[in-house]
């Protein structure tokens, strides 16, 4: 049940990391795949009708997660206090960006805008790498399953480490790197003309990136972490997982070389659930190591709530789930093709 | 320590606060749009599409508003509240995971619909959208308030070996009698909120002889509707939940009521200030007896005053809980006396020319929110000292790993930037109002 709740609080992330992650990269790229003010709300109304609806992944794995495993939720969020607050407030100016951005027309509101959008968006992707950086590092537990971590020590991952060291401030790189081509890709398959050559072009760029950045990430990983090839060692079916990352990696290159946006897109994707898998995977049946002492770390037996909630969850969870699948096949559908300026709304 | 905890309260106090003023309008909001689309639907009259479009930006507006304000309460039962997140996550988590499901979803899908889907999806499509905006938020309040009541009034929960909560009944918790009461009240305070906003910008339409036809529109249903709430919050919620509190919270009863002494035909109190010193109330007002009757239905029923429970028991602020009830109630009683007067020159057909009712309407306009703030100021208040009512307090909650320092820099933080929020907010809608509902439905797209 523990490794079901586990799995599923995973998935819910990585969904979240898949829709949100092409709005926080279209964010990055916006300015410059986009100069003129027509290509802007070009832009933006890719992800206007949905961003608020992609987010809502976070928060709802964020609740899942409260639910399944409340002393986890507890531990981590107070424990990373600090940037979690952070975040937070780049999640108010990105949205207020979005939202607040189209009602006055002047040469000083919009530009403003567009720029928060742009750092706030960027801002978000590294401070998610890191997160993940930090998870898989470990952190100091105490024997309350208690921390509190500063922003940064001497950017060592040793005993007493930072949020930021030189590892997490890696894996933030390459979660920037990955969302940026994630997010070209998206505007690309989303308009056409010069917007779309622009993005094309980032895209390319960014494809070198993620490669280097990937290969960088799994090596220092494997030594950093030896819970990770421990894993998989002993459950050698996980490489599926990590082969799942190369391939839709590859893939997205194939395909944007052959101008198929919609293929190069759907494999950033898979890319991108590739390698939250296979982090999953490797950190199991951890959810958060001590890197102090193995003993106190949080796995998804002394984190979880009762049995007899985690099984009546399911009972709700999953027709819930089923539901808001509906409710994106049914937007993504009713949105596809190409967005045009002259959208009808308020 | 102590200055962490206080920090930590006024840190969550703050936030909810200020999230809190955007749903109630939107709840209520909610049920006037598709009040007006249902209208729309069944007599093809254009004006109320007009209207539903008018106020939907408005909405909208909120809605972002409610959004961004909402993530950190979410974020803050972990950052704030570590130790009681990891004691109550087992039976809470329930419904604040099942809110990001069901609701969050629903209401963030079909508001996207709402605003650009009326020509995509055709007038049955867009009622449609109309509708799943009300369902999700309305069941966005239910699964929130159940989650308070359980705080008020645990149900269905057991204790583990380590201490913690976890949930033995999901239908105690879901359909917890004070919830249901609980819940009622506060979608109709939303209904309030809602439709005395939209009242009052009617009657300043009217009054400055702009938008006529739309301001008129407006007040037809935002009084009626609005009169209804406000005597269904009285009687019979208001006054549920005041047995409710009777019967299972007496301490803060004694405590709302500034009834220090335990006395037989215990008196209602209008007006006094709580005197912490003599432990009396200074220069009352009272209605003999009134308590009594109201609490038991019986003149001379004994009701219980503060003296007789220990004192650290009390809810630690008694006179900021017996203002705020007493600012509750007091603005409820204006609220009905306003949109009766109202209510009854609308059907004499006479309620336009009356300025002076217009200008009472009007000015209206703030007033919900107090009282709504009030009301849960007197809940929150009114549950301490206890964080889960009789069983964890509030001292023992809070992120004990988070140190004041800490908690004081975020606080400011967060009232920094939602300075900035309310400004660019107040702007917004101030333009909105100022152009008004438009002839056409041309305007500029969304997002861009
Ligand atoms: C427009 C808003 C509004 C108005 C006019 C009223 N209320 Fe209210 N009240 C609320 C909005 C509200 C609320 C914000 O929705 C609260 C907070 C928590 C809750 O359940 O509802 C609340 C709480 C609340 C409580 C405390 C519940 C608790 O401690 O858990 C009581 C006893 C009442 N109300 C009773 C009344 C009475 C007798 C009213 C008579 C006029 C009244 N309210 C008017
Ligand atoms: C239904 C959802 C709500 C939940 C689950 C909730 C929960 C909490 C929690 C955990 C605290 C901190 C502990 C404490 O000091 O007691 C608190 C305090 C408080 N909340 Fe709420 N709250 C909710 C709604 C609201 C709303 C809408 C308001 C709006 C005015 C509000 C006003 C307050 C205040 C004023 C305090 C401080 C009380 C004190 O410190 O004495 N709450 N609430
Ligand atoms: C501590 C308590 C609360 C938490 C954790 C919380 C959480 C949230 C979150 C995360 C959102 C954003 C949802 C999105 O992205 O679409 C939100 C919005 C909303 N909340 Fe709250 N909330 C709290 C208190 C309340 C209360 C007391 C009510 C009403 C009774 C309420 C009603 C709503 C509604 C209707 C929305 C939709 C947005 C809007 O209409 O403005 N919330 N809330």
């Amino acid at each position: 049940m523990e490794t079901l709740w586990f799995a599923l609080v995973a998935g819910m992330l990585a969904m979240y990391v898949v829709f949100d992650g092409f709005d926080l990269g279209t964010g990055i790229v916006h300015l410059y795949v986009a100069r003129s003010e027509d290509e802007r709300r070009r832009v933006l109304q890719t992800i206007g009708p949905v961003w608020d609806g992609n987010e809502v992944w976070l928060l709802a794995a964020g609740g899942t997660l409260y639910f399944a495993f409340p002393v986890l939720y507890a531990s981590s969020f107070s424990g990373f206090y600090l940037p979690l607050m952070m975040v937070l407030w780049l999640f108010m100016l990105r949205g207020v960006a979005i939202e607040f951005r189209h009602h006055f027309d002047n040469a000083v509101w919009k530009p403003f805008w567009d720029v928060i959008f742009a750092v706030s968006s960027a801002l978000l992707a590294i401070f998610f790498g890191a997160a993940l950086g930090n998870v898989v590092r470990g952190v100091p537990l105490d024997a309350a399953a208690r921390f509190f971590l500063p922003l940064w020590t001497d950017f060592l991952p040793g005993a007493s480490p930072g949020i930021l060291d030189w590892y997490t401030v890696l894996v933030g790189v390459a979660a920037f790197l990955a969302l940026t081509l994630h997010g070209a890709l998206w505007v690309s398959l989303k308009t056409d003309g010069a917007v779309q050559a622009r993005a094309r072009r980032a895209a390319r760029g960014a494809w070198w990136g993620v490669v280097l950045a990937t290969v960088a990430v799994t090596l220092v990983t494997f030594r950093l972490q030896p819970q990770v090839p421990a894993r998989l060692s002993a459950a050698p079916w996980g490489v599926v997982f990590p082969a799942l990352a190369v391939a839709g990696l590859v893939l997205a290159w194939v395909f944007e070389r052959k101008g198929q946006e919609r293929g190069a897109f759907l494999a950033s994707c898979a890319y991108l659930l590739g390698m939250l898998t296979s982090v999953a995977f490797g950190v199991y049946p951890y959810m958060l190591p001590s890197n102090v002492d193995p003993a106190r770390s949080l796995d998804i037996h002394n984190a979880a709530a009762g049995a007899y909630g985690l099984g009546v969850g399911l009972v709700w969870f999953v027709p819930g789930m089923l539901l808001v699948t509906a409710y994106f096949v049914f937007i993504y559908r009713r949105l596809a093709g190409k967005t045009t300026v002259d959208e009808q709304g308020y | 320590m102590d200055s962490a905890l206080t920090l930590h309260r006024l840190h969550f106090a703050f936030t909810v606060t200020y999230h809190y003023l955007f749903p109630q309008l939107t709840m209520g909001l909610a049920l006037v749009i598709f009040l007006w689309k249902t209208l729309a639907l069944r007599t093809g009259d254009e004006r109320y599409n007009r209207a539903a479009r008018f106020w939907t930006r408005l909405f909208a507006i909120n809605f972002a508003m409610g959004v961004v304000s909402g993530i950190p309460m979410e974020f803050q039962f972990g950052t704030n509240w570590a130790r009681f997140s990891e004691a109550a996550g087992g039976v809470i988590g329930q419904t604040l995971a099942m809110e990001g499901v069901f609701s969050f979803f629903l209401e963030s899908t079909f508001l996207g619909f709402l605003l650009f889907g009326e020509r995509r999806l055709g007038p049955k499509g867009h009622w449609f959208a109309a509708l799943c905006v009300f369902v999700g938020s309305w069941l966005s309040g239910y699964l929130i308030v159940a989650t308070n009541a359980w705080m008020q009034h645990p149900v269905g929960y057991a204790l583990d070996a380590a201490g913690r909560f976890q949930l033995t009944s999901f239908w105690a918790l879901v359909l917890n009698r004070w919830a249901l009461w609980q819940y009622v009240h506060t979608m109709l305070g939303a209904v309030a909120t809602g439709t005395i906003v939209v009242g009052a910008i009617g009657a300043a339409y009217v009054l400055l002889g702009r938008h006529v036809e739309d301001g008129r529109l407006f007040l037809r249903t935002g009084v009626p509707v609005g009169f209804l709430a406000v005597v269904l919050l009285a009687m019979p919620t208001g006054d549920a939940q005041g047995k409710l509190i009777a019967a299972n919270q007496p301490v803060t009863l004694a405590a709302m009521e500034g009834l220090f002494d335990t006395v037989d035909g215990a008196p209602l109190a209008i007006v006094g200030q709580p005197d912490m010193e003599r432990l009396a109330l200074d220069n009352p007002l009272v209605v003999p007896r009134m308590l009594s009757f109201l609490t038991y239905r019986r003149w001379s029923a004994e009701v219980k005053g503060l003296k007789d429970f220990p004192r650290e028991n009390w809810p630690q602020n008694v006179p900021l809980l017996y203002y705020s009830y007493h600012i509750m109630v007091g603005l409820g009683t204006i609220f009905i006396a306003v949109l009766g007067v109202a209510s009854l020159l609308l059907w004499r057909r006479r309620l336009f020319e009356s300025r002076w009712v217009l200008w009472a309407l009007a000015l209206l306009l703030p007033f919900p929110y107090i009282s709504n703030t009030a009301g849960w100021m007197t809940a929150e208040f009114g549950r301490q000292p206890w964080l889960v009512y009789g069983l964890m307090r509030t001292s023992e909650g809070f992120s004990a790993n988070v140190s004041a320092g800490n908690a004081m820099f975020t606080l400011l933080g967060f009232m920094g930037m939602y300075t900035v929020l309310s400004i660019l907010f107040l702007l917004l809608v101030y333009r909105e109002l100022e152009h008004g509902p438009r002839p056409g439905d041309a305007s500029p797209s969304h997002a861009g």
